[in-house]
């Protein structure tokens, strides 16, 4: 049966998603709900299917199809309206790539290896999808576009190309990117990992100055054990595709209850 | 070997010159057509665009050039009831749909060599296909096309030669034709335009090495002269970083 939509509904929920590549199942009847304006850190061992949860809310993976989700589930919902799949005739079918471009637009991501356009200079991987996806006019692209250049101490680059930046000016561009489209939904996957370790701090603080001056909600996923209990409500420990333990991040962090995640602690903490 | 003789025919060549290069670049521009369109075909993910394209390509990649030629100017005729008014088109069709098959190759290639990411990162800026392809793909496969194509361009100029076999008075059948005269040696004939051919080749190297600079430009890796006008251009890395870092805590307060 089909949830209405009300004002108490999580912005995010997935209900008993399956995500699986060929024979290997990643998520498996995985449920979870992610209230408005909610910080949430994603963490566990690698294949955990952290980054999947990610990818399926930014449309770059499908989800599994389950028989009958109406009643079977395997349907992600955001904002009270199913997103992986539609509604037809009063059923949920899964989403035609029209559906999902429509539905995407409040969903922003950061990637780990950043993905600049090289061939736009920094302004303009600003302000082309404003102008192309949000239909913005030119002067406005680039006015919000230096305001959050700004914001990311990079407005004096603004007509560099990408690979005349370094790896943390990258990312920073990036984050005013996925800004730019005034996402509801922010996802950023690991976005500090592929950085040198001592331009991961200038990352990390953008990202706190958007947490703190902001209301959307982020779902993180990251290696930054600092970081997820600054700025997360809520931390998610995941192994082999489903929650072992979820809780606040002080109390992930210093009073874990499950084996696996005190192991998973201890040996990222080792690093 | 008369030279004199060679030398008094050179103005002679002017007007075959104008056709081997009428041919040459009509050609190049309907090949790049041919490729461009092939090579998004066949680099499409829905099997209706891609099986007859990847058909197209074999079959042309498949055959000689030469029975293509002559297909084209003797059996379309007959068999299709088609009839080009100009010859000239006969052999810039040929060559063009033959060169812009291979060079569908070279497209997909580069289309199929722009990193995942990007189109991920497209995706989640909620482009469409065709903003992802106009946008994103093809302004980053361009640079990446030209010297192959160069290369193709410059077979294709050498190929040209092949249109003086269905009648078409370009400057190998010139030479072919003076040297056949009698008491004429065919050698001094041939010599000229060696060294024609050569220097065309040789121009559109040049251009096509222009080109690729600008396309490199275009996606930021211009040479180091270009680089100068930016005082912090050169100081990339790391050095870039921490000037900038500390303007952004300025900023940011």
């Amino acid at each position: 049966m089909l949830s209405p939509t009300t004002d108490t509904d999580p912005i995010i929920r997935f209900d008993r998603v399956n995500k699986s590549f060929g024979d290997l199942d990643v998520l498996k009847g995985l449920s979870f709900e992610i209230g408005a304006g909610e910080r949430v850190t994603l963490i566990g061992p690698s294949g955990s299917g952290k980054t999947t949860i990610l990818r399926l809310l930014m449309t770059l993976e499908l989800v599994t199809p389950v028989k009958d989700p109406d009643d079977n589930g395997g349907v992600i919902w955001v904002e009270g309206k199913p997103y992986s799949h539609m509604e037809k005739g009063g059923k949920l079918h899964v989403a035609s790539e029209r559906y999902l471009r429509q539905r995407r637009q409040k969903v922003g991501m950061v990637f780990q290896q950043f993905n600049l356009f090289p061939n736009m200079k920094v302004l303009r991987n600003v302000t082309e999808a404003q102008v192309h996806t949000l239909k913005r006019s030119k002067e406005e692209a680039e006015s919000k576009a230096r305001e959050l250049l700004d914001l990311v101490g990079l407005s004096d680059k603004v007509d560099n190309y990408p690979n005349q930046l370094s790896g943390g000016q990258q990312q920073r561009v990036a984050i005013a990117r996925a800004l730019a489209m005034d996402p509801d939904i922010l996802l950023l996957d690991e976005v500090t990992s592929a950085l040198d370790p001592e331009l991961v701090a200038d990352v990390l603080g953008v990202l706190r100055d958007v947490a703190d001056t902001t209301n959307i909600t982020m779902l993180i996923v990251t290696h930054e054990m600092g970081f997820a209990r600054d700025v997360s409500n809520r931390v998610m420990m995941f192994d082999q595709g489903v929650i072992v333990e979820e809780d606040t991040p002080d109390k992930i962090f210093s009073d874990p209850q499950e084996v696996r995640t005190q192991d998973f602690l201890r040996a990222v903490l080792a690093e | 070997m008369d030279w004199s003789t060679v030398i008094d025919s050179l103005p002679g060549y002017a007007e075959p010159l104008l056709v081997t290069i009428q041919v040459t670049v009509m050609a190049s521009a309907l090949a790049l057509v041919v490729a461009f369109a092939l090579g998004l075909a066949t680099s499409s993910k829905h099997l209706v665009v891609r099986t007859p394209a990847r058909a197209f390509v074999e079959l042309i990649r498949g055959s000689s050039v030469v029975v293509q030629l002559f297909w084209f100017a003797y059996a379309m005729p007959i068999l299709l009831g088609i009839q080009f008014n100009f010859q000239i088109l006969v052999g810039v069709i040929a060559l063009a749909l033959n060169y812009g098959a291979y060079s569908s190759e070279v497209v997909r290639g580069a289309i199929a060599a722009v990193p995942k990411g990007q189109l991920e990162a497209a995706t989640a800026l909620n482009f469409t296909t065709f903003q992802k392809m106009r946008l994103v793909v093809l302004p980053q496969a361009w640079p990446e096309m030209i010297p192959s194509l160069c290369s193709f361009a410059i077979m294709l100029l050498k190929a040209s030669a092949l249109v003086s076999m269905i009648g078409i008075a370009d400057i190998t059948f010139w030479a072919d034709t003076l040297g056949g005269r009698p008491g004429q040696s065919p050698l001094p004939h041939l010599t000229v335009i060696l060294v024609i051919y050569f220097v065309l080749a040789w121009l559109i190297w040049t251009g096509m090495r222009w080109l690729e600079n600008k396309a490199k430009q275009s996606v930021g890796v211009a040479k180091p002269r270009k680089l100068k006008a930016d005082p912090n251009a050169d100081a990339l890395g790391g050095v870039v970083e921490k000037s900038s870092t500390t303007q952004r805590r300025g900023g940011v307060k």
